[in-house]
Formats: structure tokens, sequence, C-alpha cells
């Protein structure tokens, strides 16, 4: 299982490039983060390799499959193997989260079982589960607008972790969560990708949530990839200029560094402002 | 300050000369049209007329409130709500799937955009002509057809408001499930799911509440259109009425009206009700 | 946060007490059931509808529908309605815009407190009874033809734009018309020169969106003998000739269209005044 992407550009209907020349190959099973300021391009690359959109140039190739070369019902088959935790999570307010999280699976149940799954949820154990991973379990029947920001986008992510997708990916999926629960978010995230198999892509505005949790780094700025690297070689230098325009402070969440990242690289850096969330 | 120096011509308005065009043109369209529409207001105070008028309006009160009228009006009342409620209901039948069909929140070709974006875009031009064409064509014209094929009576009624009917809330339906938040619609078909689960799980409970409401306020209005229908012998309380005037009984008539305003009153009031509890 | 153990049941399940509201089930139940009751009260014989011999006798109905009669002579009477039906619609409603809006000043509140009730009372009576109950009464009044049907949608639609008309006046603000009092202003003057043009726009437009609607109900009043499409429409129906019905109601369909259509153009034309 594998990503392919060569020479992708995407221009938006007004004129606006979002994406130019952008090319990324994963193997099946990696994980990715992909930083960069506001505007960089990330999410228009996440929605290319979610085969949410068309990109006007280059060629694209997701779970083996050129997507834009398929039929409808194949198309819809290769999406169903594809999760996206979205920034702001698309859940409308007045399911239960125990709808919203079964949701997951409606591209593998078939009509009657979605429409019989709505008036009594089939698998509430398995909705159970996916939200005890991200500590909402005790919420299982509430209504999703009682929620906080935060406690609904880790709705969201329980969501695809119920979908069990081969290909997961996440745009800015802990923006809405404080250092602590973001850094778990993150991690549970990372765990379902290291127990399945499935490759993980996630945008992530906090530099240090990505230098913790992930083997590999891209950076990204102005709709183009500035440097494609193992964790371990991304110098401080390189993230300040990544960075530059916005006055080369580098977004953190602050949290304690372990793991993948080089606390000493960091260590190097005197322009680190904490995130005010 | 300078001494005025020679005057230039004079300022002038640059909208009078639309504005007089306009009238002009007003003018010379109002009169025909006053032509074609007979308009003589002293045929009013023609002396025959008023005769018949006075006579009617005359009998108007007391409204007659015999017993065996009174029985009919009940009937005749009930009759005008069950129309009005069959009809709804089959009208959403009809609506519901037709809304499903034309909105452009449950188009899977159009994330990409993927394959099949024409004929998606050919289905749904094709689904919102009909809806159109039910709605053009009044429905008390649709309860006319409907009696001269299948004979006078309620069933006439029903059916006319179910076509007309479907066609307004097939139209309104789909335009209420584009305006709302159409991104979960889009993140679960995004993630393979079938259109119906995507309807049902993400468009109807964002949606919920604004079509219920409308529903019902369109049921507000079946309740006066079935009146309306019994003019042309689809029963309930405007056959009723159209019988009495037809005889110049005032007194009848004045009490259907009286029974028909208590309804509108009540349908107004069930109907705020109904949408209270929805909210 | 935990960690997936294949076939952990963590912590137990909460409750199961499915909240749904209690109202919202009792309604859809209600409603259920009226629904039901309908259709049992009417008694309707759908079967007599689906039976081989009714389906027969509509599909002969509606095939005499076509072709529709397109003689030079009938299309021009057909256009002759059309054009009366319209003419009908405008003055009706032109009548209305000038009744609903005098009437409105009182309902505005203008004019003191009994005012107000007399004047909401008259508007609500208007318009809660149909225009074709109005035309009924009108054509006794009268007499058959397209002026009882002007008379029954201006009696009408005054009553409906009434009482719009009477909500944009209280919503407008009274700020600009109290200023040109306190300068000493005639009220009318003040009235024309500082509400008057907050609520013209929307009014307008309110006009024109009933005159679309007046349209489709002008063709309708011809049936109890206003003139127009519709009492051509009902003699040719009453006396079985489907063909000539068939151009009529096409006549009706264009009609339509070309006034929403019209209708359409001037309200965007005027959108950006009250932008």
């Amino acid at each position: 299982m594998s990503l392919a992407l060569e020479g992708v550009g995407f221009t938006h209907a007004n004129g606006e490039r979002a994406v130019a020349g952008v090319s990324l190959t994963l193997a099946g099973g990696e994980r990715v983060a992909v930083v960069g300021p506001s505007g960089a391009g990330k999410t228009t690359l996440l929605r290319v390799l979610g085969t949410s959109l068309k990109p006007g140039e280059g060629t694209v190739r997701v779970l083996d499959e050129d997507p834009w070369r398929l039929g409808a019902s194949a198309l819809r088959s290769l999406r169903a193997r594809i999760g996206v935790v979205h920034q702001a999570p698309p859940i409308p307010p007045r399911l239960r989260l125990v709808t919203a999280v079964l949701a997951g699976r409606l591209g593998r149940w078939s009509a009657w079982q979605a429409l019989a799954s709505l008036a009594s949820p089939r698998d509430v154990a398995g909705a159970h589960e996916a939200l005890a991973r991200l500590d909402l379990a005790d919420r299982l029947f509430d209504r999703c607008d009682r929620l906080s920001g935060g406690q609904l986008q880790r709705v969201g992510i329980a969501r695809v972790l119920y979908q069990q997708p081969d290909l997961l990916l996440a745009d800015e999926p802990v923006s809405a969560l404080d250092p602590t629960l973001a850094d778990a978010a993150v991690g549970v995230l990372v765990a379902e990708s290291e127990d399945r198999g499935a490759t993980l892509v996630s945008s992530l505005h906090a530099v240090d949530l990505a230098l913790k949790w992930f083997p590999r780094l891209v950076g990204m700025r102005a709709g183009a990839i500035v440097f494609d690297l193992p964790t371990h070689a991304v110098t401080s230098e390189m993230l300040r200029e990544l960075y530059a325009a916005e006055g080369g402070v580098l977004p953190v969440q602050g949290i304690a560094l372990g793991g993948a990242a080089d606390a000493g690289t960091l260590a190097q850096a005197p322009l680190v402002a904490p995130l005010c969330r | 300050m300078r001494a005025p120096s020679a005057v230039g011509p004079p300022l002038r308005d640059p909208a009078a000369g639309r504005r007089v065009g306009l009238a002009v043109t007003a003018a010379i369209l109002l009169w025909p049209l006053l032509v074609l529409a007979e308009f003589e207001p002293w045929r009013l105070f023609d002396a025959s007329h008023l005769a018949v008028m006075a006579g009617f309006l005359g009998g108007f009160l007391p409204p007659v409130v015999t017993a065996e009228f009174l029985a009919l009006l009940v009937r005749a009342t009930l009759e005008t709500l069950a129309i009005a409620t069959a009809g709804i209901a089959l009208a959403f039948v009809i609506a519901a799937p037709l809304a499903a069909l034309a909105t452009r929140s449950l188009s899977i070709a159009r994330i990409g955009p993927g394959p099949g974006l024409r004929s998606g875009v050919a289905l749904r031009t094709v689904v919102r002509g009909l809806l159109t064409l039910l709605r053009a064509i009044p429905e008390i014209v649709w309860a006319l057809l409907f009696v001269r094929a299948l004979g006078l009576g309620p069933g006439a009624g029903v059916l006319a408001l179910a076509v007309t009917y479907g066609g307004m809330l097939g139209k309104v339906y789909a335009e209420i499930l584009e305006s709302g938040d159409t991104r979960p619609a889009r993140a679960l078909l995004e993630a393979g799911s079938s259109r119906l689960g995507a309807f049902f799980y993400a468009l109807v409970p964002a949606a919920a509440q604004e079509l219920a409401s409308y529903t019902v306020y369109r049921w507000e209005c079946a309740v006066r259109a079935s009146v309306v229908m019994g003019f042309v012998g689809a029963g309930g309380l405007g056959q009723l009425m159209d019988q009495s005037m037809k005889m110049l009984n005032g007194g009848e008539a004045s009490s259907v009206l009286l029974v028909f305003l208590g309804l509108v009153v009540v349908a107004d009031l069930l109907s705020a009700l109904i949408r209270r509890v929805l909210a | 946060m935990k960690r997936a153990a294949a076939g952990s049941t963590g912590a137990s399940l909460p409750v199961r007490h499915d909240r749904r509201c209690v109202e919202c089930m009792a309604l859809a139940f209600g409603i259920g059931a009226a629904i039901v009751a309908s259709f049992a009260y009417l008694a309707v014989d759908w079967r007599g509808l689906f039976s081989s011999e009714s389906m027969r006798l509509m599909g002969r109905f509606t095939a005499e529908f076509f072709p529709p009669d397109l003689s030079p002579a009938f299309l021009g009477r057909a256009a002759w309605g059309a054009l009366q039906t319209f003419a009908v619609a405008t003055i009706g409603t032109l009548l209305a815009v000038v009744a609903g809006g005098l009437l409105a000043l009182p309902a505005a509140g203008r004019f003191g407190t009994p005012a107000r009730v007399a004047a909401r009372f008259a508007l609500n009576a208007l318009r809660s009874v149909p225009e074709l109950v109005w035309a009924a009464i009108m054509v006794i009044a009268a007499g058959l033809g397209p002026f009882a049907g002007t008379l029954a949608l201006a009696l009408h639609t005054s009553g409906v734009l009434g009482r719009l008309y009477a909500e944009s006046l209280e919503n407008a603000p009274r700020g600009p018309e109290r200023a040109l009092r306190d300068a000493g202003s005639a009220p009318v003057a003040a009235f024309a020169y500082a509400t008057l043009p907050l609520v013209t726009a929307q009014g307008v437009a309110y006009a024109l969106y009933r005159l679309e609607m007046n349209i489709r109900m002008a063709a309708v009043l011809g049936f109890v003998g206003a003139g127009g499409l519709g009492q051509m429409l009902y003699f040719h129906l009453s006396i079985f000739q489907q063909a000539q019905a068939s151009t009529l109601l096409m006549a009706m369909l264009l009609l339509v269209f070309a006034v929403d259509a019209l209708s359409g153009w001037a309200r965007a034309r005027l959108a950006p005044a009250y932008a």
C-alpha cells in the first residue's frame, strides 16, 4: 500500500494557486507530519491525497490506485479505505455521539444497515470502544451540540478510528485541544497506525508535536514542499526559515519532548514562542 | 469667498428624464390593462347588482345554525381537514425522494470532480424541471382535471394537493438541504458512504427542524386550499359554500364562512404549536 | 487515553437511556395517527382509481389533451385570455398596493390604538377569506367578468400587503422622521421624506412577489366567472373539449413563467437599493 504524488498542482477557481509541483512518495504504514505556516497548502495536499480534490496537474496514486481513472463504485470503495480527520469536525449538532461515531463505517454498510442503525445503533460496543480511546466513553448517548469544541474534535477522531481505514489523513486534528490532550490524541492516531499498519499523514500546527511523534517531516510553504526529511535531519534553522513569513517564530505547544525528537536541535533555537491556547 | 461669476447653464436633474419616461410608459401601459380588465367601478352601483347584493348580504345575518346544517358543517369541516392532511402526506411521499434526487449536496461526482458529473447534472435538471411543472399548474386546475377524470368528491382534492404541494415541498426541501451546512454530508461521501447514508446521517439531522417547520406551514396552506378546491366539486367546506352561494342563501354562506375563518385560526395555532415543539 | 486492546470492554457501558425527547415521539405518533385517520375518514375508493376500467378512462381523458388546438383563431383567443388574466392580476395588485398601504398606516399604530386594532382586524378579515370566495361574492356585486376577479384580488391582496407593509412600518426606525418633525415639518411630509424611502424598496418587492401569486390566482378565478384564461378553461372542460383546454393550460404555464421571470428580474434590479 503506498501513496505517490508526482508534480501535483492545484489552482482554485479564483485563480489562486494552492499547490504547485508537489511530489511525495510514501510506503504503506509510514507516518509523516506536514508542517508549515498558514496558507502553505497543507490542507489542499491532504484533500488531494483524500481524493476530495482532483489536481489540475500531475498524477496521483492513492493506495496503489489512480483514483481519477476509477469508475464510481470503485472510487467509493477506495474512499471507504481513507479516513480523514478534519480540523472542524463535520458532524451535525443534533446527532448523538454514538451515531456520529458509527457513521464512520457507512462506506462499508449497506443502505438498509445504515437506516436500521439510525433507529437502533447496531454496534454500540464498537462506538464505545472508539470513544473510550479518547476519554469520551461516558458521553456515548449525549448529543453533539452539548460538547465543547475540543470534545467535538475528539469525536471526529473517534469516528475515523472506528472506520479502521488503510490511510489516515489528519488536518490539524488537535487544534482545539489543550497540550496534554493534544499530545495524547496524536499518540492515539500514531498507535492506530502502528497497530494496523495504516499509513498516517497529519498536518500539525504545533511543531513540537510533529517532532515528537513522527519519524518523517515534510515542510511546506507557499504551495511547495520545502523539505522532506527524516525528523532527526531537520534542523531548527530549516524550521525557522520555513516559518520566516510568520517572523521566524515556531509554533509549539510547550509540552515535554521525548521519543524521536532531538531535544538538542530545538534547544538551539532561541526564538520559540508558546502558543496562546 | 469668491464673488459669483457668470452663471452657467441651469443644472438639470439627471433622473428627471428617466422618471418622466417611466411615468409615461406606465400610463400608456395602464390604459389598455384597465380596458382589458373591464375596470368599470360604476357597475358596483348598478341598481340590479345592488339589489341582489343587498339581499345576499342581508341574508348573511343571522347565520344559519339549524341542527341539520350544523351537522353538515361539522362533516364538511372534518372532510376539509382530512383532505388537507391526506394531501400533504401524499405530497411528502412525492417530494422527499424527488428532493433527494434534486439536491446538489448528495452529488458524489462533484467531489473532485469525479466520474459521472454530467449525468448527475442532467438528472438534477430533469428532476427540478419536473418539480417546477408540478408547481406551475394551480392546484385548483389539477382538482378540476381530477374531478373530470375521477368524478366529484374528496379524492380529486387529495390528489390535486398531493401533486401541486409535492412540487412545492420538493423544491423547498432541495433548497433547504443545500442551504444548510453541507460539510457533514460531503465528509461522509468522501469516506465512501452511500448517498442514502449521507442523506440520513448528515443532511436530515441538520435540516430536520427547518424541513418539518415548512411542512407544517404548508399543511396550514393546504387547509385553505382544500376549501378553495371544494368550489370545483372536491368536497369539504368549499363545496358546501359553493352550493349555498349558488342558491343565494346568505345565511348558510355566512355560517360556512365563519366556520372557515375559525378553522384557519385553529390551524394557525396548531401549526405554531407544532413548530415550537420541534424547535 | 487508552490503546485499543482486542476484545477489551474497558469501562462498563453507560446506562442506555435513550433520551429521545418524549414530546417528539408523542408528536410523531399524533401526526401518524392523524394521517391514517384522514385517509380512513375520506374512505375514498382508491381501488376504483386503479381498476382497469378507470385507468382506461383516465388514459383516454389524458390522450384527448394531445394534440392541443393550435389553430390561429383559437390561439388568438387564448392570447386575449392571457392578456386579460394579466390585466386582472396587475390592476388588482395595484389597487391592493394603494389600499394596503393606506390601511397599513393605522395598522402600524400611527393613529392610536383603537384605529390600530380596527385596521388589523380589517386586514385579517380581508386576507383570511380566500380569493375565490371573494370572487364568488364580487360576481354577485359586479356581475360576471374580469372586473369581479380584479376586485377579488384587490380585496384579498390588500389584506396581505397591508399586514406586510404595517410590519415594515413598525420595524422602520423612527429617528429620521422625528428629526424632521422636530424641525417643523408637517407630519405627512416628514413621513414621505423620512420613512417612506426606507420601506419603498421592500414594499415594491413584496408587491412583485404577490403579483406572481396573483397571476396564478387570476387564472383560477375564472372558474367562478371572473374572466380570462380561467373562465375559458372551465368552459371548455365542461363541454369536454380537451384539446382547447390543453392549449389554455399551456398558455397559463407560459404566462406564469413569463411573469415569474419578469418579477424576478425586477426584484434583482431593486436589490442594491436596500442592500
